[in-house]
């Protein structure tokens, strides 16, 4: 059983730490620091925190200000009211003049869990890749979380960052040398690929073992960066196992799958299971419960597998 | 208190950048008249007497910043921007123009002398206080001017930004409203009414005044009193005319996106002792 660790605390502990290094990061929030662990860097630097209020839009406003003053600003609230309610602030305020401003949205995806599903973001991925300048990042767990928050400080641009709620399990255990625009292939595998991101990705490799049983050989390549996409390696993947399922723990419209299919669609067409939320919102549950309603699971992504290798023949 | 002098000097500069923005409008052949002729004048004082920057280096790091909230106003700043020295007065032909480095509406990137990207009502007084808030973690004394509209502060995140402004005693911050009454489908009285706007930046805690935002004189004192005031930021309701300065265009929401005509535009620098 590996580690559990919640990519929000993972990110408010690289946060304090950015802090110690550069006195130039800034931290805002929207009152709710609490949750989005970014009230540990504004305990130990209290001149460097501004809570926004609940404002989401003039949060993101500040934070352009802020970057376009000199500092580097992480800008944090729910995924669902940083893409959702502060989008156009995003959009013209951040993207369209390249400011250096990380977004950090985190209880992204369903597994908010009993708040229901106007605290879910199903969409927010797709939105914020839409946006030209925009860097999309979605860790799978709480040390590639600690990295990706470094790569983008160390990148000049805004940086939109996707996290969760719950505990996750921990992928990346020897370390995660992160970088933005690369992907990592976690298990090798020659019939077919599944291609993750977030906390899909510990799914399927548990999926890959499952499949294993069975004399199937399925590779794992997990996408932390969302855009910059690692076409290479999705195209190198399409080519070897000839054979894709997605996995993403989002609407299967114009998120991972829908960026894959475009890469495919393009570059080496092959068959494509797409998993994730099929055009729908989410609803009250434990995180769990939710993961298997809307067949996020380690035995969906079996039965995406056997659908995706049928097609291959 | 600027003596006579000065103030003739820049009222002779409010007169010469109305004339460029006739003169860019009319060759861009869209944009927005009636707005750049009512904020010229405070755009004037704040560019030639109020603020520090230096031309010659734009990204000078002790400057003064503006952030033009009301970014259709764009002629009118890149007016200053180019009487200053920021660029060529050749420039302004190309506004709007593809390839050009003067936009419809402001761009940080693409101007010298642009500090944000504006244009999207309602998010420049919210980059005005980031600014603020930058200026003074990095100790320097600078300070921030930005020009907003009266139907500008129909969007909600106007009024986050000056709860925000007055919360983080952003004394180094000094807004000025453009207060001309009118917006694209009319009055705003009648379209959204917005006022009454003294009290209601009062409430939120700001230092306000109110002047006639044609007098230099009356600008260039709320400025003076905005840079002496300490614990919170400043608001200048500046009472305007939209199209100040051409007599047809004066008081007229018809005008608010329209340029004018090569008719209108002979008649106009005629009526401005420039023919």
């Amino acid at each position: 059983m590996s580690e559990m660790i919640a990519t929000r605390d993972a990110y408010g502990k690289a946060l304090v730490e950015l802090g110690r290094e550069n006195s130039r990061v800034v931290a805002l929030d929207a009152d709710l620091s609490g949750s989005t662990k970014t009230a540990m860097f504004g305990k130990e630097f209290p001149e460097r925190f501004f809570n926004a209020g609940i404002a989401e839009a003039n949060m993101v406003g500040m934070a352009a200000g802020l970057a376009a003053g000199g500092m580097i600003p992480f800008a944090s609230t729910f995924a669902v009211f940083a893409a959702g309610r502060a989008f156009e602030q995003i959009r013209q305020s951040l993207a369209y003049p390249k400011l250096n401003v990380k977004v950090v949205a985190t209880h992204g995806g369903i597994t908010v869990g009993e708040d229901g599903g106007s605290h879910q973001s199903v969409e927010d991925l797709a939105i914020m890749r839409a946006l030209p300048n925009m860097t999309v990042l979605c860790p799978a767990d709480g040390p590639e979380t600690a990295a990706a928050i470094r790569a983008a400080a160390a990148y000049h641009g805004p940086v939109y960052i996707r996290l969760g709620r719950s505990k996750v399990p921990v992928v990346f255990e020897g370390g995660c040398d992160f970088a933005i625009g690369r992907g990592a292939t976690l298990r090798d595998g020659s019939d077919l690929t599944f291609i993750t991101t977030g906390l899909m990705t510990a799914q399927a490799l548990d999926a890959a073992k499952i499949l294993e049983e069975g004399n199937v050989s399925a590779r794992v390549v997990h996408l932390g960066s969302i855009k910059p996409l690692d076409v290479d390696l999705v195209l190198k993947a399409a080519r070897e196992t000839g054979a894709v399922v997605t996995a993403e723990e989002h609407s299967v419209v114009g998120g991972l799958g829908g960026a894959v299919c475009e890469v495919l669609s393009e570059g080496y067409p092959v068959p494509v299971e797409r998993v994730g939320l099929r055009d729908v919102f989410g609803q009250s549950g434990t995180a769990e419960e939710l993961l298997a309603h809307y067949g996020l699971t380690a035995g969906h992504l079996v039965e995406a597998a056997e659908r995706v290798l049928q097609k291959k023949k | 208190m600027l003596n006579e002098d000065a103030v003739l000097d820049l009222e002779a500069t409010a007169r010469q950048l109305r004339v460029e923005i006739l003169k860019m409008l009319n060759s861009a052949r869209s944009g927005h008249t009636g707005g750049s002729l009512s904020a010229i004048d405070v755009m004037t004082v704040l560019y030639f007497h109020q603020m520090r920057h230096d031309p010659s280096n734009p990204r000078w790091e002790d400057r003064d910043r503006f952030v033009l909230s009301k970014g259709h106003a764009a002629p009118a700043l890149y007016a200053c921007l180019a009487e200053a020295g920021y660029f060529s007065r050749d420039d302004l032909k190309t506004l709007r123009r593809l390839g050009s480095h003067l936009q419809g509406h402001p761009d940080m990137n693409k101007t010298p002398g642009v500090d944000v990207c504006t244009g999207s009502l309602g998010q420049g007084l919210s980059q005005a206080v980031g600014l603020a808030m930058a200026l003074r973690l990095s100790g320097k004394s600078s300070r921030v001017y930005t020009l907003l509209g009266d139907g500008e502060v129909q969007e909600g995140q106007v009024w986050e930004a000056a709860m925000a402004a007055a919360h983080f005693k952003l004394d180094n911050l000094c807004a000025i409203l453009d207060m001309n009454g009118l917006q694209i489908d009319g009055e705003v009285a009648k379209v959204m009414n917005v006022g009454p706007l003294g009290p209601k930046f009062l409430g939120f805690n700001w230092h306000v005044l109110e002047v006639d935002g044609h007098d230099i004189q009356a600008i260039a004192r709320a400025l003076d009193d905005a840079e002496r005031t300490e614990g919170q930021p400043t608001m200048i309701i500046a009472r305007t005319i939209k199209g100040k300065g051409v007599p047809f265009f004066e008081h007229k929401a018809s005008y608010h996106g329209v340029p004018p005509s090569d008719e209108e535009l002979s008649q106009a620098l005629e009526h401005l002792g420039h023919s």
